[in-house]
């Protein structure tokens, strides 16, 4: 009888504290989504009135930031995927001895604050930085041109800032390929390119598909980048969700918001697994 | 193989040919240099102006100081937003390393009713946006009538770590060798003696790992923390709110130290590692 209880009585505490604290916020969250101001009352009072059309308004006057948000997403997924995908090849086939000492060098970064580290590619990029002047002299940009406040900027601080995300679930899955494959694939005929796209590239799929997901997830709801390397035309919808909560304290439009970002990645998520899936099978 | 005859036939080919062959061999490594330097570039950034001579603002270069390092709480409020994180990363790191740890041995070690559903609620929160996370968790806060502060941001980190702690300890336990556990019990250790002798030793590493990386996550979140933290500063909030008059050198000392400190306890943790695997 103990032994039927004891994985119960193991979760317990830890799922009544996610119950609480995760589940019962975002049904809460569902609830002031549909809430309305109460007439004559203080701002930041609301009454449950099921008005869905606030998801309507919402999604209309915000559909530019939503468009940006998942745009800057993308893009910034497809860099990171481009930049990690060779060094996780790296590390996993040429890395021998230094592998670990390696992958510790691709979490490192992690470890100064992630704040300090975008204001620092602020400063960098900035006009008092190296960068610019350098390329304004080499006639690379304009002289008018500038790096920072730019959605360049927000989107190179995204692929920067995920990039640690991307290249551990790929290093995990390149390094589980077993070597002989690609022996076989040689003996076969095949050259270096095709091994690629025939062997190595589906084998290392699942690290593809983990690791561009725990990239865009984040970088949908991010705001940080936005607000420090970006300007008021590069916003995305996590900086209106945060002025809707402590400039307007305007609830329901933020709650509705933030359900649609939910409700938006997880369609995206489960169309790209499904696909990303059936493509491995191939 | 081929390689070698290739290898062998390298001093009649041109010096040319011979140069772009070593870069076509090499041409990953080259890759993996640039991408680590590109990395690191900020790091080493906040590194050197960590001894800049800035007075308020830390801009633009003026000259070489050891004073930031010898006085690291100089600038106002610095040291009492990393107090509050270091406070509330113990706190958030020890909970959810309890209770994760707990899920961890229920999915890792029985099969019960309703376990692909908890897989499920494990999933789930690492899915979510931390913005949606962070307002969701306000939003019920404020229902309650109680205010964002300290208490309320260790809730919300233990609530996000949890999972995290969860996959860590389990890939773990997934990798245990069931053959010693039933060997203690072959050599009449009860089950309580087994779990304490046996098992729990052998998953302490992956409890470490996972409380270590439960504080990083911590230590470095700032949308939930500004969610929920009201008017406690954090160091991740002093930042974003210092970052638009400009972050005094102290903050860069104290993220440098941080690094260093990081980088260390890594570094042991892989010594030891390997010094036990030679010893077993």
């Amino acid at each position: 009888m103990r032994k039927i209880r004891t994985p119960y009585l193991l979760l317990l505490p830890g799922f009544g504290f996610l119950l609480t604290f995760f589940i019962l916020p975002i049904i809460n969250l569902a609830q002031t989504s549909t809430q309305t101001p109460v007439g004559g009352g203080d701002t930041g009072q609301y009454e449950q009135t099921l008005r869905f059309q606030n998801y309507i308004d919402a999604f209309v006057e915000n559909k530019e930031q939503f468009g940006r948000s998942f745009l800057y997403a993308i893009i910034a997924t497809i860099l990171a995927l481009a930049i990690a995908y060779p060094l996780a090849y790296a590390i996993a086939i040429k890395g021998g001895k230094l592998k670990n000492f390696m992958l510790v060098l691709v979490v490192a970064p992690f470890f100064t604050s992630f704040l300090l580290r975008t204001v620092a590619w602020k400063q960098i990029l900035g006009e008092e930085g190296f960068v610019v002047p350098t390329l304004r002299s080499l006639g690379i940009i304009s002289q008018s041109t500038t790096l920072t406040s730019t959605s360049f900027a927000v989107v190179m601080g995204m692929t920067y800032n995920f990039l640690p995300f991307m290249t551990l679930p790929l290093y995990a899955s390149i390094d589980r390929i077993d070597p002989r494959t690609l022996e076989a694939s040689g003996d076969l005929y095949a050259n270096g390119f095709t091994t690629f796209r025939k062997v190595t590239l589906p084998l290392s799929m699942p690290g593809v598909v983990a690791g561009t997901l725990l990239t865009f997830i984040p970088a949908a709801g991010d705001y940080v980048n936005a607000a420090i390397l970006g300007n008021p035309n590069t916003k995305m919808i996590g900086n209106v969700i945060e002025s809707r909560y402590f400039k307007i304290v305007d609830y329901p439009t933020a709650a509705a918001l933030s359900f649609t970002l939910m409700a938006v990645i997880l369609i995206l998520v489960t169309v790209y697994v499904r696909k990303a899936g059936t493509e491995e099978l191939v | 193989m081929s390689n070698k005859i290739k290898d062998a036939a390298i001093p009649t080919i041109p010096m040319g040919a011979r140069i772009s062959r070593w870069f076509g061999r090499n041409l990953i490594r080259i890759y993996a240099i640039i991408a680590f330097t590109y990395l690191f570039i900020p790091v080493a950034y906040t590194f050197a102006f960590s001894f800049n001579d800035s007075g308020k603002s830390n801009l633009v270069w003026k000259g070489f100081t050891w004073g930031n390092w010898q006085n690291p709480c100089g600038a106002p409020e610095v040291c009492t937003a990393l107090g509050n994180s270091i406070k509330i990363g113990f706190l958030a790191t020890l909970f959810s390393t309890i209770l994760g740890t707990m899920i961890a041995f229920a999915i890792g070690r029985y099969s019960f009713k309703g376990r692909s559903t908890s897989n499920l609620l494990i999933f789930l929160p690492m899915a979510t946006p931390e913005i949606v996370l962070g307002a969701s968790l306000l939003s019920l806060f404020l229902v309650f009538k109680i205010n964002p502060g300290f208490w309320p941001t260790v809730i919300a980190h233990v609530m996000f770590c949890i999972s995290f702690v969860v996959v860590t300890v389990k890939a773990r336990i997934a990798s245990l060798d069931p053959r010693l556990e039933q060997a203690a019990m072959d050599l009449y250790a009860n089950e309580r003696e087994t779990f304490r002798r046996v098992t729990l030793p052998l998953v302490a590493p992956g409890i470490a790992g996972a409380a270590l990386l439960a504080f990083s996550l911590s230590f470095d979140d700032f949308i939930i923390t500004n969610f929920n933290s009201g008017t406690v500063s954090t160091f991740p909030k002093f930042i974003y709110t210092s970052a638009a008059r400009g972050i005094p050198a102290q903050a860069n000392v104290i993220g440098s130290s941080m690094f260093f400190l990081a980088l260390a306890i890594v570094i042991a943790g892989q010594i030891l590692g390997r010094k036990r695997k030679v010893s077993a």
